[in-house]
C-alpha cells in the first residue's frame, strides 16, 4: 500500500516536471548564473558559467524517456496488486492511469501538450508489437486454421465496414444524428476504419482469459490478417472521398478490388522474403554471436518500413517476417542469443503496448477535440456489437460446413463478443483529413468511446462470460511422449489414406510442403548442425527428461539439501526397479535408500544418499582432475532447447528455470535409466565396449566445454552420447537381441557386432563428415561418467574381469580437445 | 435416393455397407470406382502390392496397408476395403451407445483400436517394448541413433504402462491418450 503511495507521489513530481518543462515560461534565469534562460542561445555570455541548464538541449528524447518512465511505473504500479488485474483487464487499468495523468497535465497546463500522434503510434510503438506476434506465432495452428482466419479477416471485416457505414448514413438520412455534415462516401470511410478488430487489444484481453488454442488463434489471427482489408478499405474511401462523390466510377471500383490483392498479398509476400533474409543471416552469424540477436528486429522493422514505403500492408508484412524466420532462427542460433531474442521482444512488445494504453487515456483529456453526438456514439456501439455477432455467426455457419472441428455455438460468441477495437482504428481516426472530412473531431472522439468501451468494458466482462459460458479453457498440460508419438503416427496415418482412398486434401498438401520444405529450405536456411536436430519427437523427450530432473531437484531443494547435486559421487536413484535391483548387491545403500522412501515423489528416488564406498574414488577423481563441481557444472552443462509453450502470454515464457542445475540429474538419470532396465531386462552380457572406446579417442572435433562459456545447439548431441557412453556397457547385447525380432531390417542400423573394427561410421552419418560425430561422447561425458557407475553395473551383471579396468581407463579424461566451429 | 441405391448395384454388399459404415451411397460408389482402379487385374481383390503402390514415401505406410488384410490373408475384397477406411469417417457427436446397435467404424473406440493394432503387429493384445522401438525407428530412423530411440521407447512405456507388466495393453493405450482429441485426429474429410 505504502509503496503504491510512494509510486503515485513519484509520478506527481513527475508530471510536474515534465509540465513546468514545457511550459513557456522562463524557468532558468533564476540558477544563479548570468546565463540566459535556454542553454542553446548564444547570446554573450559576462562569465564563465559552471553549470548551465541545458533543457532545450535535451527536450525531446527527455520527455520520450521520461514517458516511457511514467508509463511503465504505472504498469509497476498495477501490477502491484494481483487481486486486481484478476478482474480488470491491465490495458482498462492503464487507460485510466492515463485519464488521470492526462487531467493532471491538463490541469498544469490548460492544454493538452502530450497525446499519441499517429506517427509515434504507427512507426514506433505498434512494429515491436507485430513483430513479437509473429514471432512468437504457433505455426501448425495458425497455418491449419488459416482458411477460418482468412474468411473472417476479409470478409468479415468488409461486411463490418459496410454494414456499418451504410448503417449510420441510413440513420443519419432518418435524422437520428441531428445536424452533422456526413456524406455516405465519409461514413463508409468511417466504417472501414472502426471495422476492424484489434490485434493489440486482443492481446491485451485474451491473454488473461486463457481460451482454448483454437479459439484463441482465430480471434488473433483475425485481428492481425484484416490489416490487409483495412489498410486498403481506409486508403480506398479516403481516395474516394478526395476524389468526391461524382469521381466515382466502375474503374475505380476495379482498382479498388486490385489493390486489395496487391496491398495484402505484396505485403505478405514482402514479409516472407525478409523472413527468408532473416534466416539466412542467422546461418552465418555465428562469428557475431554477441549481436545476433539484433538483426530480427532491425529487419522487422526494416520490414515494415519497406511495406509502409510501398503503401502494402506494413502489419501483414511484419507478421509473416516473424512467421517465416522463427523456425530457423531457433535452430540456428545460439542458445543464448535465443533467449535474449524472446526476452527482448517481449520487453519492447510489453512496453510499448503499456505506452500505448496510457496514451489512449491521456489523448481522452482534451477538450478542443470533444464533441458529442449521442446518436451518432450510441448507434456506432450498438451497430458495431450487433454486426460483429451477426457476421460471425454468418460466416461460422459457412466455415462449420467443410470444417473437420466444427466452432460451437459458445465459441461463436466468444469471437463475436472478442471484436476488440484499439488503437489502430484511433490512430487512422486521428489521421483523417480534416478539411476533407469536416467531422474529424466527432469520429476521433466515436472512435477513442469504442475503444475505451471495448477495452474496459468487454475487457472486464470477458473473463466471466468465458467461466459462464464454459467455454474449453487452454490446455495446461504438455503432452507426453505416447501422446506426441501417436499424433506423429496419426499424421502418417490419414497421409496414407488419403493416398489409398485417392483424394487430395489437406495431409496430403501439409505432407507435400512438409516434404518441400525439408528437402529446400531447410537445406538452404538451417545450419547443417542444426538440420540434422529437427526431430521434434527426440525434443520432446528431452524436454521431459528435464522436466523430470528439474522434479527433482525441486524435491531436493524441499529438503533443503542440494549436496547429492554438487557432489559427484551421490548415486542417484529414480526407479523402485533400480533398488530392487540393487538390493542384493548393496546392502548398505538400500539401508540408506530406507530412509527416504518416505518422499513423495513418484520415482522414489533417493536424494541425498553419497555412496561411501565411492567417495574416495570420485575425490581422487576430482583432486587428479583438478577440478571443483561448480565449475564442472558451469561449464559443462548441456542446455537442451526447450521449445516454449504457445501460451500466448505477453508476460510469461515458460523458460527452464533451473536449468543449470538439472543438466547433471538429467544426465545421470538417463544413463542409469539405460542401464538398470537393460541390464535387469536383458540379462547378462558380457559388455562389448572396446569398440566405442576406440571412437572416442582419435575424435578431433569435440566440444570444448569448459572454455566457451555458451553452448550452441550441438550440445544436444553430445549429451545424448553420454547416454551412449555409459549405456555400452549392456546396450550392444541389447541391439542383438532386437535385431533378432525386428521385423524391419533397415539397414542403417546394422549393428556393429565387429568388436575390432575400428572408427566405424554408420553411413548416414558418414557423409555429414566429422563435424558431428553423434556416436561419439562428448569428453565433458568421459568425464562425467560417474565410474561408480560401471562398477555398480558390474557388480549387478557377473564381474567381468576386464571391467574395472575399462573403468579406471575411463575415469582418466582425455586431454580437452578443440573443438572447430564450423557449423556452416 | 432411388437412383443411387440402383447404381450400388455393381457393388458388393452395397446396402449393407451403406447400413455399417455410414457412408453416403455417393461416397460409396466413389470407394468402389477407387477400388476398381486401384485393382488393376480385375480380380475383383486387392494384394498389399496394389496398395502400397499408392503411397508415397510412407514411414508406417506398410502397417496401414497390413491394417487392411485381416491376419493370414493375403487379399483384401471391397466390403474389407471400405470397412477400414470407415474407421476414418469424422465421428458424429450425437451418436450414443444404445447397446442394440453395433459400434460404428468411427466411434472414438473403434478407431483407437485401428491405431492400436498398428502397433500391435503379433495380436497379442499388448504393445511390446519392441513392437514400440520398431514403430519409433519406422517414423525416427534415420535422425536419432539406437541408443536414443530405445530412451524414447522405454520412456513412452514407463509413462503409458501402469500395471508395470513393461507392455501397453489397450486399456492403457486410451487411457493416455485421453486428452488427445481423436476424432479430429483421426479423420479424413472424404471427398464424394
Amino acid at each position: 500500500m505504502a509503496e503504491r503511495w510512494r509510486s503515485a507521489l513519484l509520478l506527481c513530481l513527475l508530471m510536474a516536471a515534465s509540465s513546468l518543462a514545457n511550459s513557456e515560461t522562463p524557468v532558468s534565469s533564476s540558477t544563479g548564473n548570468e546565463t540566459t534562460g535556454t542553454g542553446h542561445e548564444t547570446a554573450a555570455i559576462t562569465t564563465l558559467p559552471i553549470v548551465t541548464w541545458k533543457w532545450h538541449h535535451v527536450e525531446v528524447p527527455y520527455l520520450v524517456a521520461l514517458w516511457v518512465l511514467v508509463s511503465w511505473l504505472c504498469k509497476l504500479v498495477i501490477e502491484a496488486n494481483h487481486n486486481v488485474t484478476n478482474y480488470i483487464p491491465e490495458s482498462a487499468l492503464l487507460i485510466c492511469f492515463g485519464f488521470i495523468l492526462g487531467g493532471m497535465i491538463w490541469g498544469a497546463d490548460k492544454v493538452q501538450t502530450f497525446k499519441l500522434t499517429p506517427t509515434t503510434f504507427f512507426f514506433y510503438l505498434l512494429p515491436q508489437i507485430i513483430l513479437d506476434t509473429g514471432y512468437s506465432m504457433p505455426n501448425k495452428l495458425f497455418f491449419t486454421n488459416l482458411g477460418a482466419i482468412l474468411i473472417h479477416a476479409i470478409i468479415g471485416t468488409c461486411w463490418n465496414a459496410a454494414t456499418l457505414g451504410l448503417s449510420l448514413w441510413g440513420c443519419h438520412q432518418g435524422g437520428a444524428m441531428g445536424n452533422i455534415e456526413i456524406g455516405l462516401l465519409q461514413y463508409l470511410l468511417y466504417g472501414s476504419l472502426m471495422a476492424a478488430v484489434d490485434p493489440v487489444a486482443v492481446i491485451a484481453v485474451f491473454e488473461q482469459v486463457h481460451v482454448n488454442e483454437v479459439l484463441f488463434i482465430l480471434v488473433f489471427g483475425e485481428s492481425l490478417l484484416n490489416d490487409g482489408v483495412t489498410v486498403v478499405l481506409f486508403n480506398v474511401f479516403d481516395a474516394f472521398v478526395s476524389l468526391g462523390g461524382g469521381a466515382i466510377d466502375a474503374k475505380e471500383i476495379v482498382k479498388g478490388i486490385v489493390s486489395f490483392f496487391v496491398v495484402a498479398f505484396g505485403g505478405s509476400l514482402l514479409g516472407t522474403v525478409f523472413g527468408l533474409l532473416i534466416s539466412l543471416l542467422s546461418r552465418c552469424t555465428k562469428n557475431i554471436q554477441i549481436i545476433e540477436p539484433g538483426f530480427i528486429f532491425v529487419l522487422g522493422y526494416l520490414a515494415y518500413l519497406t511495406a509502409e514505403m510501398l503503401s502494402l500492408s506494413s502489419i501483414l508484412s511484419i507478421v509473416f517476417c516473424g512467421v517465416c524466420c522463427q523456425k530457423y532462427m531457433n535452430s540456428n542460433m545460439d542458445e543464448n542469443s535465443i533467449q535474449t531474442v524472446r526476452y527482448a521482444m517481449k520487453v519492447f512488445a510489453n512496453g510499448s503496448e503499456t505506452i500505448i494504453f496510457v496514451f489512449l487515456g491521456i489523448s481522452a483529456i482534451d477538450k478542443t477535440i470533444w464533441v458529442w453526438n449521442t446518436g451518432f456514439i450510441l448507434l456506432t456501439l450498438f451497430f458495431i456489437l450487433i454486426y460483429r455477432f451477426i457476421g460471425v455467426f454468418i460466416l461460422t455457419w459457412f466455415l462449420n460446413r467443410s470444417r473437420l472441428v466444427p466452432i460451437s455455438f459458445v465459441e461463436q460468441i466468444i469471437m463475436g463478443y472478442g471484436g476488440l477495437r484499439g488503437a489502430v482504428a484511433y490512430g487512422l481516426a486521428v489521421n483523417l483529413n480534416e478539411t476533407k472530412i469536416k467531422e474529424k473531431n466527432l469520429m476521433v472522439c466515436t472512435t477513442l468511446i469504442v475503444v475505451y468501451f471495448t477495452v474496459i468494458l468487454q475487457g472486464v466482462t470477458m473473463k466471466p462470460l468465458v467461466q459462464w459460458l464454459n467455454v474449453k479453457r487452454a490446455a495446461t498440460v504438455d503432452l507426453t511422449l505416447v501422446e506426441k508419438v501417436q499424433n506423429k503416427v496419426f499424421e502418417h496415418m490419414l497421409v496414407a489414406i488419403e493416398d489409398i482412398s485417392g483424394q487430395i486434401g489437406d495431409n496430403y498438401w501439409r505432407n507435400k510442403w512438409r516434404n518441400f520444405e525439408e528437402k529446400w529450405m531447410s537445406r538452404l536456411l538451417l545450419k547443417p548442425s542444426a538440420r540434422k536436430k529437427q526431430d521434434r519427437l527426440f525434443n520432446v523427450f528431452h524436454q521431459l527428461n528435464l522436466q523430470d530432473a528439474m522434479e527433482y531437484v525441486k524435491e531436493g531443494e524441499h529438503r533443503g539439501s542440494l549436496e547429492f547435486i554438487r557432489n559427484e559421487s551421490a548415486f542417484v536413484d529414480f526407479k523402485k526397479k533400480f533398488g530392487e535391483d540393487y538390493e542384493e548387491a548393496m546392502p548398505d545403500i538400500m539401508a540408506v535408500m530406507a530412509d527416504d522412501q518416505g518422499s513423495a515423489m513418484r520415482r522414489d528416488p533417493v536424494p541425498s544418499v553419497s555412496l561411501e564406498m565411492h567417495e574416495q574414488n570420485m575425490r581422487g577423481l576430482r583432486e587428479a582432475e583438478g577440478i571443483n563441481s561448480h565449475y564442472l557444472l558451469d561449464q559443462h552443462l548441456y542446455k537442451s532447447r526447450k521449445q516454449h509453450r504457445y501460451r500466448f502470454s505477453r508476460s510469461h515464457l515458460d523458460i527452464n528455470q533451473d536449468e543449470n542445475e538439472v543438466q547433471e540429474i538429467f544426465q545421470r538419470t538417463m544413463r542409469s535409466r539405460l542401464e538398470s532396465f537393460k541390464s535387469g531386462k536383458m540379462g547378462v552380457a558380457p559388455p562389448k565396449t572396446i569398440t566405442k572406446h576406440t571412437k572416442r579417442e582419435p575424435q578431433p572435433k569435440m566440444p570444448n566445454g569448459r572454455n566457451k562459456p555458451y553452448h550452441s545447439g550441438d550440445e544436444d548431441f553430445e549429451f545424448s552420447e553420454g547416454d551412449s557412453a555409459s549405456g555400452y556397457d549392456t546396450s550392444f547385447p541389447m541391439r542383438v537381441g532386437y535385431r533378432a525380432g525386428a521385423g524391419i531390417e533397415n539397414p542403417a542400423f546394422m549393428p556393429d557386432l565387429d568388436p575390432s573394427s575400428p572408427l566405424h561410421i554408420p553411413p548416414w552419418l558418414a557423409d555429414a563428415g566429422l563435424e558431428v560425430n553423434p556416436v561419439a561422447p562428448s569428453e565433458r561425458a568421459q568425464v562425467r561418467t560417474p565410474g561408480h557407475l560401471h562398477r555398480l553395473a558390474s557388480l549387478r551383471t557377473s564381474a567381468q574381469p576386464g571391467d574395472t579396468v575399462r573403468d579406471r581407463n575411463l575415469l582418466t579424461p582425455p586431454p580437452p580437445p578443440h573443438r572447430d566451429d564450423d557449423h556452416l | 435416393m432411388g437412383s443411387s441405391r440402383s447404381s450400388l448395384r455393381g457393388v458388393p454388399d452395397g446396402q449393407q455397407l451403406l447400413q455399417e459404415t455410414g457412408f453416403s451411397a455417393a461416397l460409396l460408389l466413389r470407394l468402389h470406382q477407387r477400388f476398381q482402379f486401384l485393382d488393376k487385374d480385375s480380380r475383383g481383390h486387392l494384394r498389399s502390392e496394389d496398395l502400397e503402390a499408392e503411397l508415397s514415401e510412407n514411414p508406417i505406410g506398410d502397417r496401414i496397408v497390413g491394417a487392411f488384410f485381416q491376419p493370414g490373408q493375403e487379399t483384401v475384397d471391397f466390403p474389407s476395403f471400405v470397412r477400414v477406411l470407415a474407421h476414418f469417417r469424422p465421428t458424429e457427436k450425437n451418436w450414443t451407445r444404445d447397446g442394440v446397435q453395433p459400434e460404428p467404424a468411427n466411434s472414438r473406440n473403434r478407431k483407437l483400436k485401428f491405431a492400436f493394432q498398428l502397433y500391435d503387429q503379433d495380436r497379442d493384445g499388448k504393445i511390446s517394448r519392441t513392437e514400440l522401438l520398431q514403430v519409433l525407428r519406422e517414423m525416427l530412423g534415420l535422425q536419432v541413433t539406437e541408443e536414443q530411440l530405445q530412451s524414447i521407447a522405454e520412456r513412452a512405456i514407463q509413462e503409458a504402462d501402469l500395471d508395470r507388466d513393461d507392455a501397453i495393453c489397450f486399456d492403457e493405450f486410451r487411457k493416455s491418450l485421453e486428452k488427445v482429441d481423436i476424432d479430429h485426429k483421426m479423420s479424413v474429410r472424404f471427398l464424394e
